[in-house]
């Protein structure tokens, strides 16, 4: 039984699913807890403070980076295979087929996008705060306070090659979560042809909402840097950015 | 209408294949797919050359027989029909059609346009069947069945065994194949109680055999001639995981 998991197609499957369905799970919190920034930078480093190097947050960092991991590695697996099972003689002539998206001929590819984005954000932003105070020092590579999330994100979006990266990032998300939030039910088998519609409709509104979200905070942060005038708009107005 | 045919000439499962460039003229609009590569290999024969070797069998629609990838889709352009229901009113008079056999490493090629589908087979002797002592004949009416239960069964039993899924599938992934033969079986009570088994045993043959893993991308559906759904993988998605972890 524990062995299907690793043996057998729909056992690897099943962890791409709920893996997948936890880090969509995980967006959804963090693209919440950004939205923050945007109306209080007091609001947002208390959180900073509350996910900083405790035993909580620690725990569920190692965890879900546990669950990317095997994401990751569970997806380069499975299409591996289906390289393989596709054969070494391809078609001279394809066509599209009705119906189908684009994304889910593509994961993988949407997948390392997304991969390398979150080493970026690790090195923008973990390596910056959870890491520093890992480490027990009380400042990082910037001379910042590590539990200041709010002049960091000020920092990091004031500089416009970061905010074309995270476009890149967050539209590869998009198109990756526009498939793997419904598929993640077929793939459990939580789907027939009345619930197709809604759950394609359902990833649609999912993926939207988190990638606006997340769009949201970098997008006001670069417009403040501009101007340097509005803290109302979560500008913590440190002057980190000039 | 006359057409130019670009099909895939392979000796055997050994050589290597080629394109070879063929005409045909002449054609009525109302040629099916295969009467027009019956009147190609005419020519073929009366030139004293070797005919193009395809499968076929009925020409109905219903023995799953009939193959051919023409021009990028399985089973050709038309919707929910098998090459040998295509007629040719459905390309353009003067047309190039490329025609390639089946590709999927599962399905090697034995000659030209033909594939070994065995594999199919395989996976269907390994639990796509129901266990049943043989006896007078029992009565018809002794279990009864929902209509709704039986047509979705039906739905699913429609599936003639062409291959087309997993030919057209990007992932090489027979699922929908398998699927359809699991759903058809576990929508009635005769087939019900041998459903575990049945999901757990087709699911391993059908990795033994090296199919690939079903993304989801619902290419198969869109090219199945007989339009069976995923909706019935979802099922078998659900019939296997429960059965594992009954287990
Ligand atoms: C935050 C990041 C990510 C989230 C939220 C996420 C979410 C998902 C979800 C929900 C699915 C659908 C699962 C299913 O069909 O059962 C999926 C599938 C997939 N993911 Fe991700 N994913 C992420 C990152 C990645 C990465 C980094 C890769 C890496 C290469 C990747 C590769 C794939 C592939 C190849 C599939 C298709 C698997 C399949 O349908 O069989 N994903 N993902
Ligand atoms: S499911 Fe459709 S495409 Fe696949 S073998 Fe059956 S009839 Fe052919
Ligand atoms: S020849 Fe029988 S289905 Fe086409």
């Amino acid at each position: 039984m524990s062995c299907f998991l690793c043996n057998s197609s729909l056992g690897k499957k099943l962890v791409m699913s709920v893996t997948g369905c936890c880090l969509v799970l995980f967006l959804l919190f963090h693209m919440s807890m950004n939205l923050v920034a945007l109306i209080s930078p007091e609001g947002y480093n208390a959180i900073c403070a509350f996910l900083g190097a405790n035993w909580y947050a620690v725990v569920a960092t190692v965890g879900l980076a546990a669950f990317v991991v095997l994401h990751f590695v569970y997806a380069l697996i499975l299409t591996i295979n289906n390289y393989r099972a596709r054969g070494t003689q391809r078609y001279a002539v394809t066509a599209n087929e009705p119906g189908v998206e684009w994304a889910s001929k593509n994961m993988l590819v949407l997948g390392v996008i997304v991969v390398l984005g979150l080493g970026l954000h690790l090195v923008h932003f973990w390596s910056k705060m959870m890491l520093v105070e890992l480490m027990g020092q009380h400042q990082n590579a910037l001379g910042l306070d590590p539990t200041n999330g709010a002049v960091l994100v000020a920092y990091t979006f004031s500089k416009w090659y970061n905010v074309v990266l995270y476009i890149v990032w967050l539209a590869a998300l998009w198109l990756h979560l526009n498939h793997g939030v419904w598929s993640m039910f077929q793939t459990v088998g939580w789907a027939n042809d009345t619930w197709y519609p809604r759950l394609k409709c359902a990833a649609k509104v999912v993926s939207t909402l988190i990638i606006l979200g997340f769009m949201a905070v970098v997008v006001a942060f670069f417009v403040c840097s501009l101007c340097g005038a509005c803290p109302a708009a979560g500008c913590a107005g440190c002057g980190a950015c000039h | 209408m006359n057409f130019t045919l670009k099909i895939w000439r392979q000796k055997d499962a050994k050589s290597k294949g080629a394109f070879e460039t063929y005409e045909v003229k002449n054609i009525s609009a109302d040629t099916s797919f295969l009467e027009m590569l019956d009147i190609l290999n005419n020519d073929l024969v009366h030139a004293g050359k070797e005919p193009v070797a395809f499968d076929h069998d009925c020409r109905e629609g219903i023995c799953g027989m009939c193959s051919l990838h023409i021009d990028g889709h399985a089973h050709g352009p038309a919707q929910a029909v098998t090459t040998c229901q295509m007629y040719m009113r459905k390309f353009k008079d003067g047309a190039t059609i490329t025609i390639e056999p089946w590709r999927s490493a599962a399905f090697p090629v034995i000659k030209d346009l033909v594939v070994n589908r065995g594999a199919y087979d395989e996976i269907l002797q390994a639990g796509g069947f129901v266990s049943v002592r043989t006896n007078s004949v029992p009565d018809g009416n002794a279990i009864p069945i929902p209509k709704a239960d039986a047509d979705e069964s039906m739905d699913a039993a429609a599936c003639v065994g062409c291959g087309a899924c997993a030919a057209t599938c990007k992932n090489g992934s027979a699922m929908l194949f398998v699927a359809a033969r699991v759903s058809s079986l576990a929508k009635l009570p005769q087939g019900r109680v041998e459903g575990a088994r049945r999901a757990k045993a087709m699911v391993a043959k059908m990795d033994e055999l090296g199919f690939g893993n079903c993304t989801n991308t619902g290419a198969c559906q869109a090219e199945c001639p007989k339009q069976i759904s995923i909706a019935h993988i979802a099922r078998l998605n659900r019939e296997f995981l429960a059965a594992k972890l009954q287990d």
